[in-house]
């Protein structure tokens, strides 16, 4: 049993969950994940992680609360057990000095995007993030966002906070005044596809940490396969960082969708026994 | 002799196919008490067994048939467990025809005695009646760790623990029993089984960390750190084999590895009781004709699809167990032969709707012996489908491998060991699928005996115990 350490909530729909799991805290570099099993009966999924503590063995998470079991992990108190978690899981992101690195987001994808930054900023990166989001009520997270990096862009959907418009065209603009050397893109398919294109026109370099369906996460079902530059490859473990020229954003974002009656079914009976 | 033998082994009673086919529960049912009293009489007990040397850990056989015949089970039991701590699995899966019943002198003129049932009935005979070994071992203050918890790092665990090491198994997944509890079906090999004969071993002192990828959470070498002496690696061949055609990653298209492991070990069958989802669709066709192909169309049938199997030899030459392949044929399933999938074909959503074969034929030996494939020129046609399963085969688990390159493997990606198991690493040693390939669970548990053995020897050879 891993124990739920603390939970507090970010946002209508996103919390932030802390986790006595020591020997992924121990391990776990930015950009890896972790693979979680609730209990007894439930799935295996993939998650990041926002922050790590080595010496007490905490790993923190950001959920957003989409389906049967993201809820039910949000709903988690103190002192509860976690029956299952794996990792660290995949490579670690690539950090080294690539001059100015632009991180974009959305919402949740904060979380995941926070260690990576925080270390592309250690190993001499100028390092502005771009977060996106619906509006003002889901943008969090930024005070720790500022801390580690050169600058933070907010765009929301409806202006409430920041510009107006989604994070890629703060991203356009962005590029229309300054030079960048690698766009990292995490958060939903189509905003990376979008990111990854507008780093190739710019002559930049693309990374995208691609959100593919998982199951063992350790390379042995072949359920997160992904084509990058025309080959399979297996998101988990050859990933799930990959050249944003190179991956077929439309096959992953079909692949995301194989099973979208299952998890309506799922959530309704989730949500009539509650 | 003057004894009348039987000519005919004792028939195990099965579920009926009309019924199994709409349950997940076992189909052989096993022996009751008379039946096995029946079969173990039709034994010789032969001065020179020669079905001892056909079971690759050497049960002695004719001595647990007799201890039968006097009704002497937990005799019985012990005697099997010498040689093997896994005889509920074995005597449920093992390929007898091929081992040891295969040797039996009955089977010159008459049918062989049915070994694996009676190892099977003495098995579960005991398991009922919780019959538990109390072995007081002798701690030597050593330990050794054990990576992977299928048949071969279960075994020698059990026998490690019995030398009196203490010892821990590290596993990836979250079930302990390797492709006993996520390969291997339900209602060929009861989960409750394997859960029962991994609590024996348990018993003796073993224990298993779950959770613990070896190479990512922990690393070969922070195992020596933590203060194991020794390591044995039994990490199986897991890594799913894919066809490389083009349509491959539509959805709906899984490998035999996703499938079983959906079905088997998170219980999707039972969703949405259990929460993994899992595409069974009307139509579904399995490529392959092996034990993996045949286990995915039973448990596709049991779920409700029209199944067909695809292979591109005849029936003859499918590597399955020719029992399986007869259960599945009763089950409805439809074996397509000489025929090969060359691309698969989605709708507008990205979900597989047709599979475009090919024709074959048989042509030369290979080096295998069996006939060569071959395509018929201009024989395409489709077939519609809504599911495919891709069971063509596993190569060994590569992540240990990738993240260890002290560790000298073959270009096959199995790991190089000497004679006595060792690797290329001091101290660390390997057996089962990762170094032979897939094979049986009783290689497997043969390998993980004799690695038992050579472990105890080398840590005695270098002054640790
Ligand atoms: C490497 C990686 C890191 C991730 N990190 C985070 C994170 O830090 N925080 C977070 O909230 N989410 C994260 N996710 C996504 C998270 O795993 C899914 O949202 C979760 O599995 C959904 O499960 P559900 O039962 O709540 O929803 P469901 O209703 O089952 O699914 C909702 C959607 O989530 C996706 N999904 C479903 N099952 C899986 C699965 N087994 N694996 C991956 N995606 C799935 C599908 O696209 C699906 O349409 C990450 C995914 C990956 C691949
Ligand atoms: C579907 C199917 C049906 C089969 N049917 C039969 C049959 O009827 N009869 C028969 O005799 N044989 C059968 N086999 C073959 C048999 O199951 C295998 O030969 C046998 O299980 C191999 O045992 P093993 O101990 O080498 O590895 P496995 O059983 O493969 O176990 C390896 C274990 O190691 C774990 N692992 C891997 N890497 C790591 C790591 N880095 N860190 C921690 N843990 C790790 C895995 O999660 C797994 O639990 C079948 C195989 C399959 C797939
Ligand atoms: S372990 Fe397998 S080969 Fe050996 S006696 Fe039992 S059934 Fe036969
Ligand atoms: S060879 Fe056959 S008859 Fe002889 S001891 Fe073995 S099982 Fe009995
Ligand atoms: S999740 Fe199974 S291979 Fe990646």
């Amino acid at each position: 049993m891993y124990k739920v350490v603390a939970n507090s909530e970010l946002a209508p729909g996103y919390k932030l969950v802390k986790i006595h799991a020591p020997l992924v805290a121990a391990k776990i570099q930015p950009g890896q994940f972790f693979v979680l099993r609730i209990d007894e009966k439930g799935e295996r999924i993939p998650m990041s992680i926002f922050e790590f503590d080595r010496k007490r063995g905490y790993i923190e998470t950001v959920v957003h609360e989409v389906g049967k079991t993201t809820k039910k992990l949000a709903s988690l108190e103190v002192g509860d057990g976690i029956m299952n978690i794996i990792g660290p899981l995949g490579k670690p992101s690539e950090i080294r000095r690539y001059g100015h690195v632009v991180c974009i987001c959305r919402e949740g994808t904060v979380g995941a995007i926070h260690p990576i930054a925080r270390s592309l900023k250690r190993a001499g990166n100028k390092v502005t993030i771009i977060v996106g989001a619906r509006s003002k009520e889901y943008v969090f997270l930024l005070d720790k966002l500022k801390k580690i990096s050169d600058e933070v862009i907010v765009a929301t959907d409806d202006g409430s906070m920041g510009r107006k418009g989604y994070a890629v065209s703060a991203l356009r603009d962005f590029l229309k005044s300054n030079k960048v050397d690698l766009i990292l893109s995490i958060g939903p398919t189509l905003l990376m596809k979008t990111a990854s294109k507008i780093a190739k026109e710019h002559g930049a370099k693309a990374i995208s940490s691609l959100g593919a369906i998982m199951l063992d996460g350790t390379g042995m079902c072949g359920a997160c396969r992904v084509t990058v530059g025309g080959e399979t490859k297996f998101a988990c473990v050859h990933g799930p960082e990959f050249d944003g020229y190179k991956v077929d954003f439309d096959e992953l974002k079909r692949r995301q969708k194989m099973y979208v009656e299952e998890e309506k079914i799922a959530l309704k009976e989730y949500e009539r026994l509650l | 002799m003057s004894k009348k033998i039987l000519p005919k082994r004792v028939d195990m009673p099965e579920q009926r196919p009309k019924e199994r086919v709409k349950n997940f529960e076992e189909v052989a049912l096993g022996y009751s008490e008379t039946q096995a009293l029946k079969e173990a009489s039709r034994c010789l007990q032969c001065a020179k067994p020669r079905c001892v040397k056909g079971c690759p850990v050497r049960i002695n056989i004719p001595g647990f048939i007799k201890c039968i015949l006097n009704h002497d089970f937990k005799t019985a039991i012990k005697i099997i467990k010498k040689s093997n701590y896994l005889p509920a699995i074995c005597g449920r899966v093992c390929p007898q025809e091929l081992q040891c019943e295969k040797n039996c002198v009955l089977g010159r003129k008459y049918e062989p005695v049915a070994i694996g049932r009676l190892e099977r009935f003495v098995a579960d005979y005991n398991r009922s009646r919780e019959y538990k070994v109390k072995k007081k071992v002798k701690l030597n203050g050593k330990k050794v760790a054990i990576v992977g918890s299928g048949p071969s790092g279960l075994t020698a665990a059990a026998y490690l623990a019995s030398y009196g090491y203490k010892v821990t198994i590290f596993e990836a997944l979250h079930e302990p029993g390797g492709v006993l509890v996520y390969g291997i079906p339900e209602f060929r090999l009861p989960k409750e089984i394997v859960r029962k004969e991994i609590e024996y071993i348990k018993n003796l002192g073993v224990e298993i960390k779950l959770d613990v990828l070896v190479g990512k959470t922990l690393s070969l070498k922070e195992l020596f750190e933590m203060g194991y002496s020794a390591i044995f690696v039994g990490t199986g061949a897991g890594l799913p084999k894919f066809l490389n055609i083009p349509g491959e990653n539509l959805n709906n298209i899984y490998s035999g590895n996703e499938f079983l492991f959906r079905i088997n070990l998170m219980k999707s069958y039972k969703f949405p009781e259990y929460d993994t989802p899992i595409k069974i669709g009307k139509k579904l066709a399995v490529i392959g004709g092996g034990n993996v192909a045949i286990d995915c169309a039973r448990c596709a049938v049991r779920m409700g699809a029209e199944v067909s199997l695809i292979y591109r030899r005849t029936e003859k030459e499918m590597p399955a167990r020719s029992e399986e392949i007869e259960h599945a044929k009763d089950e409805g399933i439809k074996i397509f032969e000489l025929v090969s999938p060359i691309k698969f074909i989605g709708d507008e959503k990205g979900n597989v709707k047709k599979i475009m074969c090919v024709k074959m034929k048989l042509g030369e030996r290979d080096i295998s012996g069996r006939r060569k494939p071959e395509v018929i020129e201009g024989s395409e046609f489709t077939i519609d489908i809504d599911t495919v399963v891709i069971a063509i085969g596993q190569s060994p688990n590569p992540l240990l491998l990738e993240t260890t390159p002290e560790l000298r493997v073959t270009n096959a990606g199995t790991i190089i060991v000497d004679e006595n198991g060792e690797t290329s690493i001091r101290g660390v040693f390997a057996g089962g699928d990762i170094v032979t390939g897939t094979a049986t669970v009783i290689q497997a548990i043969g390998a993980g005996k004799k690695a038992a053995y050579a472990i105890h020897q080398y840590l005695r050879e270098v002054g640790d115990v």
